[in-house]
């Protein structure tokens, strides 16, 4: 049965929302923690059910499950119009995903006032399906800031050293970086003459009547700004490690997991079809901004870290480097590539944080130099971590491979000499990776630990931790030994967009290596 | 009936005062409270604040019943108003803000041993004038109006007599208001005299009339008296409405004001001033726009970044809320410089109005949670006193989040959708410097904005200094003002989510 009785995307989002209002008027904290294992679990199921019904569906301009809801403002150009093509479906699903196990990681955690901490994990969860999930570029938008404002919440009370300065600069950049991208967004809008923030209809409408070439780089200059800083962009990387680093695990999860995606989701559905050539201007001092910046730099700022929560935050800023080259390599493998980095880093550094915290909760510390030999008494989650810090570093059998190969055959094209460092990149993020689960897992135990150990005796992961955790790893190797599952879908959405004459369907899958 | 003859009765007929009802309402009902007040046994005056409530709320639902009344689009009392669905929508407004300063009133006011009744007839009377300020369609209704309010103002302000910061409050809005009211007068009389020239084209002999002075305007599109005139009366009006280089009595009187008169300030008065500048900057001013929209953009520029500045630094909430003020008056002066271009996508003038409304909302949440930290001493509100709020009352603390959230601009709230309908009009006007400097001003704002918010979530009380002064005891929330600060925070976040019939203001006719 492939259709069902309501509209899966707007039920995704809404469920969320609906529990965290429930909550907000005073649901008994049994209900809440009850109800929120629906609320959780139905963003996901719909997520996946739309995915596995997605080619079968008819479609309007590439979008699947189209439906528009009026708020009033029809005559702005404004509705509620949800949809999903080849590029959302994999974020739809892995936003379902991600939320799923930060969900259930959070209800098992037993934080303080789980109540409103559930309440906001929740109106994150229904913020993020909808920004995947609106074919409104205002609602986009929307959506995002809705999923964002209970981050800073979150990081600031619930958050563990620097919270309340962490939750502040946090706003006050990725504010930043919201309103530059919403100006950018105006800017469309308003020069686009379309008269609408329907994305399909701009295209439509943008294929037609190009924009002017300034005009294009002025807006696109705007929309990399913005969307750049909200995905720590060097040198505007500053809020992730120290925002992460602070944050409570499931709320890192879901925002570096997912939400940090936005800007190159925005990047990738939003201005490559509609400014093509605004984004090639700008195409090299990005791809050097995000190999010198992101990559080199703050790779080797990432081996320099002493703290396991920051190094994740660190490594997630390097990886968002990679994202960046595909993007502006273009073309369809490109971003192609992107798309699949997405997801696999998604999907990996939810699993990174959620394993950090529970590192934390068996030796009181994220200090790696206080840590060691961990594996003898946990070796399950050893085995976690060594996983999902394999499939960060891109080892073919995990999603990640995909997408970082993908990049670099779009990238080659692009500029030789970029992608040899970028692949030099790997490197860095191979060392400060396995050097880090050999200093948490194996080697001699330090005399901190062994005091913390013989207090405390550390459990290994508990099925309550595992459950999440696996849904991950799973997904991560689903992608990774099947990626067709995702880029059939997205070849075909990204091929009429495609700006230079690409390469002939070469899709990442078969792609020589 | 042709419009002519309709004209013709409504000048032969008696002053239609059936136009002006809800106004009389108003007049009626603040005499009728000093009567109750002599005639009432003492043990009964703590119902009379409740009886004038009751009458505003009548009179706003009559209002809203009789919106689309006969004289719309009309002038009465022989050209001294002029009825319009903005006018309507503006009295709406004012009767709204009547309401919940009466509300706030009912807690501020308790805290203090003070005559009452006097408060409550003011703030009626005020709101009268208000609402006729908004319908003039001649400059000595105008001046008759805004001097009403601002006479009114001047005893609010310093209410509470026994306080010295709000005796010192009402004495720096008394001159403050002076000197702005004989710039306005200045400003009227010049334009009276040149336009009375009769050696010039289209002079008047009325030319206090609004239309009569708008064709002398386009007869003369360069006479420098005229736009002497012009500047000055701006430069009246943004007095009012706290714009830069106006602003400076903003701060003190903010603070000293009684908090109830303080939201009265912010939203009412500024509200009117910016009814009054729709009205003049649209239709009187029109074919001066070479020199208004200049003028204009430059103090809505320089306002947003004067603003948003200026509260960075603030420890007491009142002097940073009337700062904030300041912004928003900058963001509205850029929707009105925006409602002067052509209007490609959105409404500026719809957009103006919301972003009224959604200030308004917004505004009164975080005054209510004011009124109920504050301690005896109003004008004493400092950011320390809102450590812990989040623990000890969630309840106020969720109304303030969602109050400042607003203001702050943040979706899904309505303060976005006003701040987000004001972009899109200033970039259809070209106005892309000042929207520049508008974005950038909202990220500043983020960080005084969050202070507060990181204030009354993250912070644990501790007392400060070795004085260690004990923070002022907060008021139980009882069910009047529960209810309607929780009508104001879901009012934010509905108007946020769905914008519905306010949302077809936005759209371009």
């Amino acid at each position: 049965m492939s259709q069902l009785p309501f509209d899966p995307l707007l039920v995704s989002i809404a469920a969320p929302l609906a529990l965290a209002l429930a909550i907000a008027l005073g649901l008994p904290k049994r209900w809440s923690v009850l109800l929120a294992y629906g609320a959780f679990a139905l963003p996901a199921l719909l997520a996946l059910h739309t995915w596995w019904h997605f080619s079968s569906m008819p479609q309007t301009a590439g979008y699947a499950f189209l439906t528009t809801y009026s708020t009033g403002l029809d005559g702005v150009g404004i509705s509620l119009k949800l949809g999903l093509n080849g590029i959302s479906l994999p974020l739809f699903v892995l936003a379902g995903l991600v939320g799923l196990a930060a969900g259930l990681y959070a209800i098992q955690s037993g934080a303080e006032r789980l109540k409103i901490y559930l309440m906001l994990l929740l109106i994150m969860q229904g913020g993020l399906m909808g920004v995947f999930a609106s074919v409104d570029i205002f609602f986009f938008y929307f959506f995002h800031e809705l999923a964002l404002i209970p981050t800073f919440i979150m990081v600031g009370v619930w958050g563990g050293r620097d919270r309340a300065y962490a939750a502040m600069k946090m706003t006050i950049y990725l504010t930043l970086g919201a309103m530059v991208s919403l100006v950018g967004l105006i800017a469309l809008y308003v020069k686009s003459g379309a008269h609408t923030f329907d994305l399909i209809t701009l295209r439509a409408h943008l294929a037609a009547h190009p924009l002017a070439e300034t005009l294009q780089n002025n807006i696109a200059g705007l929309l990399l700004f913005g969307l750049g800083v909200l995905v720590s962009l060097w040198p505007l990387h500053t809020w992730a490690p120290l925002g992460y680093g602070a944050a409570p695990s499931s709320a890192a999860m879901l925002h570096a997991g997912v939400l940090k995606k936005f800007g190159l989701y925005g990047l990738v559905q939003i201005a490559l079809p509609l400014l093509p050539a605004g984004l090639a201007h700008w195409s090299h001092p990005l791809a050097w901004l995000a190999v010198v910046g992101n990559i080199l730099i703050v790779g080797l700022i990432t081996i320099a870290q002493r703290d396991l929560k920051q190094m994740i935050g660190y490594s997630s800023v390097m990886h968002m480097g990679y994202a960046f080259l595909g993007i502006a390599a273009a073309g369809t493998i490109g971003p192609g590539g992107v798309v699949l980095l997405m997801v696999a880093h998604g999907l990996s550094v939810a699993l990174l944080f959620l394993l950090a915290t529970a590192i934390h909760h068996r030796t009181h510390t994220f200090n790696l130099d206080e840590m060691g030999g961990l594996a003898q008494k946990t070796p399950v989650l050893a085995a976690f971590f060594v996983a999902a810090t394999l499939a960060s570093i891109g080892l073919p059998g995990f999603a990640n491979f995909w997408g970082e190969l993908a990049i670099f055959v779009a990238l080659w094209k692009f500029s030789p000499l970029i992608t040899a460092l970028a692949v030099a990149g790997v490197v860095i993020s191979a060392i400060y990776g396995l050097r880090s689960a050999a200093r948490v897992f194996f080697g001699p135990s330090t005399e901190q630990l062994a005091q913390v150990t013989a207090a405390h005796p550390p459990l290994d992961l508990s099925w309550k931790e595992r459950a999440p955790a696996l849904i991950l790893l799973a997904a991560l190797l689903f992608v990774g030994f099947w990626p067709k599952s995702i880029t059939t879908a997205l070849d075909a959405a990204l091929k009429p967009a495609a700006v230079a004459p690409a390469a002939p369907a070469a899709k990442p899958v078969g792609a020589p290596i | 009936m042709t419009p002519e003859l309709v004209k013709v009765a409504a000048a032969a007929a008696d002053n239609q005062w059936g136009a002006i009802f809800p106004e009389l309402m108003l007049a009626c009902l603040a005499l009728a409270l000093l009567v109750l007040e002599i005639a009432l046994p003492k043990k009964l005056h703590v119902y009379i604040p409740d009886f004038a409530l009751a009458g505003l709320v009548g009179t706003l639902a009559g209002l809203i019943v009789n919106f689309n009344s006969a004289t719309l689009g009309h002038e009465t009392f022989n050209a001294l108003l002029r009825h319009s669905p903005g006018g309507q929508v503006m009295r709406a407004f004012f009767l709204l803000v009547a309401i919940l300063v009466c509300v706030l009133a009912r807690v501020s006011l308790a805290k203090q041993k003070m005559p009452r009744i006097e408060f409550y007839h003011i703030v009626l009377v005020i709101t009268g004038a208000l609402m006729l300020l908004a319908q003039s369609n001649h400059f000595v209704m105008l001046f008759v109006a805004l001097e009403t309010v601002t006479i009114g103002f001047y005893i609010l302000v310093g209410y509470f007599r026994q306080q010295s910061a709000s005796l010192e409050a009402g004495l720096k809005y008394l001159i403050m208001g002076a000197l702005s009211s004989g710039m306005l007068l200045f400003g009227i009389s010049l334009l009276y005299g040149v336009a009375g020239n009769s050696a010039l084209a289209g002079h008047s002999a009325n030319a206090l009339h609004y239309a009569s002075l708008a064709q002398f305007l386009v007869a003369n599109p360069h006479n420098f008296l005229a736009s002497a005139g012009i500047v000055l009366v701006l430069a009246g009006v943004a007095f009012k409405i706290g714009a830069f280089p106006f602003q400076i009595w903003v701060p003190d009187v903010y603070q000293g004001a009684p908090t109830p008169v303080t939201a009265f300030l912010a939203v009412g008065s500024k509200a009117a001033g910016f009814a009054v500048l729709l009205v003049l900057a649209r239709d009187v001013f029109a074919s001066y726009d070479w020199l208004v929209i200049p003028v204009l953009t430059a103090m809505a520029a320089a306002t947003i970044l004067f603003g948003n500045i200026a509260a960075l630094t603030q420890h007491n909430v009142k002097r940073l809320i009337g700062l904030s003020g300041v912004s928003h008056a900058g963001f509205l002066l850029l929707g009105v410089v925006a409602s002067m271009g052509p209007a490609a996508h959105v409404n500026a003038t719809g957009a103006v109005y919301f972003y009224l409304f959604a200030y308004l909302i917004a505004s009164f949440a975080v005054f209510g949670v004011m009124a109920h930290v504050a301690g005896a001493d109003d004008s004493d509100q400092t950011l320390d006193h809102y450590a812990g709020l989040a623990k000890d009352n969630p309840f106020l603390a969720t109304i303030l989040a969602v109050g400042l959230g607003s203001l702050a601009g943040i979706p899904p709230l309505a303060g976005f959708m006003g701040k987000f309908f004001i972009f899109i009009a200033a970039f259809d006007a070209g106005a892309r410097w000042v929207l520049a400097l508008a974005a950038v001003g909202v990220v500043i704002s983020i960080y005084y904005y969050f202070g507060w918010i990181k204030a009354a979530f993250f912070k644990v009380w501790t007392p400060s200094g070795e004085d260690n002064v004990p923070r002022p005891a907060r008021t139980p929330v009882d069910m009047v003002s529960g209810v309607a600060l929780c009508l104001l925070a879901m009012a934010s976040i509905f108007l946020g989510f769905y914008q519905g019939p306010l949302g077809q203001w936005m759209s371009v006719k």
